[in-house]
């Protein structure tokens, strides 16, 4: 199917977007790779009056290291942080999961933020996000603000952004010392998720995130826990991700999933 | 900033396979619309519309593109690479393209528009490619007839060509 009539606003600097949201707030939508977007548009999910394209506003495309954070930009595409030398060094976990983002013609045209935005269920970066602690910087044409990744995601395809923001980018913190892993299933590779998991060490034990189950990632801490007390705590994380049937996969494999990678990536990264 | 009203054509520029060339564009027409319908290069095709068959693959500065989850006003001004430009003349075909016909590659046709996109853009930047890794990008297109392997073969066999037939010019 064809998009529905909008008009297009090809923003230059920060500011004609803040204006553009500001003026048109939830009648407006930011454009930027259009890998979502443009297909919601076809199938007249969204209907729009304006698309603001954010992609040609310099400022917004770089990725930066700071002493203990990389601030990614609105504008960084995929493949432009998988191209990024410093990525497998300083954000391994990121490493692991954005090659799952999608195939390599969506990456190349795809962002980073774009995807935290769209806040689907199942999508790797919000679960590297909240496996990591991430902020997303957001600002409108009256403030400027940090949100805490648990705080971001407010439901499926739902964040804390309010329709007159934009999110400028995303700080991710660099951790040192630590081991992360990565699986996620879907029946092709490139496909959505139908679950996927991170893990990472912490230094009280193990974090494990999981995407595709709830409706938003949701990670959970623990201490350094084996054996049955392991299989305890993961049996009652995957029931209280509260899995659901859907055409993709039953319930109980989603749980089945939780358990099993969950087991394994724990022990990967307690290693 | 410029802003396009939605009910309006607007006069687009592109270069397309290195020609500079102009159509007109609604704010919502397609790049994929705009490709077959304004400029009459119907060469890439247009399948599911929402980025997931991968038929309507070019490449747009240098970048892998869905043209059907683009739009027109996106690519003002940019540089577009389509199936019609691949082969170095009119009456012959390029190594990838010979390569897909020696070995079978393609039945219907439909998806190769897009898929020969992809591997002419990748075996430029990647001229060793593994199998492995011919299979991770061709998971960015469905092909409904030939079950991939003669394009894997194809894809092996013509960066193979294409890396001796470098060798030579650098050893001449
Ligand atoms: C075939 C296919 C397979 C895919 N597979 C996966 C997958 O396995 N995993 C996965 O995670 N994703 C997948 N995707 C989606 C992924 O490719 C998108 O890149 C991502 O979801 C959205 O990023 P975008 O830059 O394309 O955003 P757009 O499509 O441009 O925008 C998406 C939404 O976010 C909003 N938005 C974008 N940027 C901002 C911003 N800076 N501030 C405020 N709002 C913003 C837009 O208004 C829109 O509502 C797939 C897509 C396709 C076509
Ligand atoms: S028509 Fe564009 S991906 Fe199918
Ligand atoms: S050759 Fe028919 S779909 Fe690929």
């Amino acid at each position: 199917m064809k998009p529905p009539a909008f008009d297009y606003l090809r923003a230059e600097t920060v500011g004609d977007v803040l204006d553009g949201l500001a003026q048109h707030g939830g009648d407006a939508r930011v454009l930027a790779g259009g890998q979502s977007l443009m297909a919601m548009l076809n199938m007249r999910l969204a209907k729009p009056k304006l698309l603001i394209d954010i992609m040609r506003i310099r400022e917004l495309r770089k990725i930066e290291r700071t002493a203990d954070a990389v601030v990614i930009g609105a504008g960084v595409r995929q493949a432009d942080l998988l191209a990024w030398p410093d990525l497998a060094e300083a954000l391994p976990l990121v490493a692991l999961a954005l090659p799952c983002v999608g195939h390599m013609q969506t990456r190349s045209r795809g962002t980073i933020c774009g995807s935290l935005a769209h806040a689907d269920p199942s999508a790797e970066m919000p679960l590297a996000l909240v496996a990591l602690g991430g902020e997303v910087l957001l600002r409108s044409a009256r403030r400027r603000r940090r949100v805490a990744a648990k705080d971001f995601f407010a439901g499926m395809m739902l964040t804390a952004r309010s329709d007159d923001e934009l999110i400028e980018g995303i700080s991710l913190p660099v951790i040192n010392g630590s081991n992360f892993a990565f699986r996620e299933v879907a029946r092709r590779h490139g496909d959505f998720a139908i679950v996927a998991c991170a893990a990472t060490k912490t230094p009280s034990g193990v974090r494990l995130a999981v995407g595709g189950v709830a409706d938003v990632p949701t990670a959970r801490d623990w201490p350094r826990l084996e054996g049955s007390a392991l299989d305890d705590a993961l049996n009652a994380f995957a029931y209280e991700l509260g899995a659901r049937d859907d055409v993709h996969a039953t319930a109980r494999y989603r749980r089945d999933l939780v358990r099993m990678i969950g087991r394994d990536l724990i022990g990967e990264v307690l290693r | 900033m410029t802003r396009l009203k939605s009910d309006v054509r607007h006069p687009i520029h592109v270069s397309l396979n290195g020609e500079p060339v102009a159509g007109e564009a609604e704010p919502r027409t397609l790049l994929s619309d705009f490709l077959r319908h304004q400029l009459g290069a119907t060469g890439t095709h247009v399948g599911c519309e929402h980025g997931v068959c991968g038929a309507c693959t070019v490449v747009v500065d240098g970048m892998l593109t869905r043209s059907c989850l683009t739009l027109a006003a996106q690519v003002d001004g940019c540089e577009i690479k389509t199936v019609e430009g691949l082969a170095p003349a009119a009456d012959r075909l390029g190594v990838l393209q010979q390569a897909f016909r020696r070995h079978h590659a393609l039945q219907c046709g439909f998806c190769t528009a897009g898929i020969l996109m992809s591997l002419d853009h990748y075996l430029a930047r990647n001229p060793a490619p593994i199998e492995a890794e011919i299979r991770d990008l061709l998971s960015g297109h469905l092909c409904r007839c030939t079950g991939y392997t003669p394009i894997i073969q194809a894809a092996l066999e013509a960066a193979a060509q294409l890396a001796s037939s470098k060798k030579e010019t650098s050893d001449a």
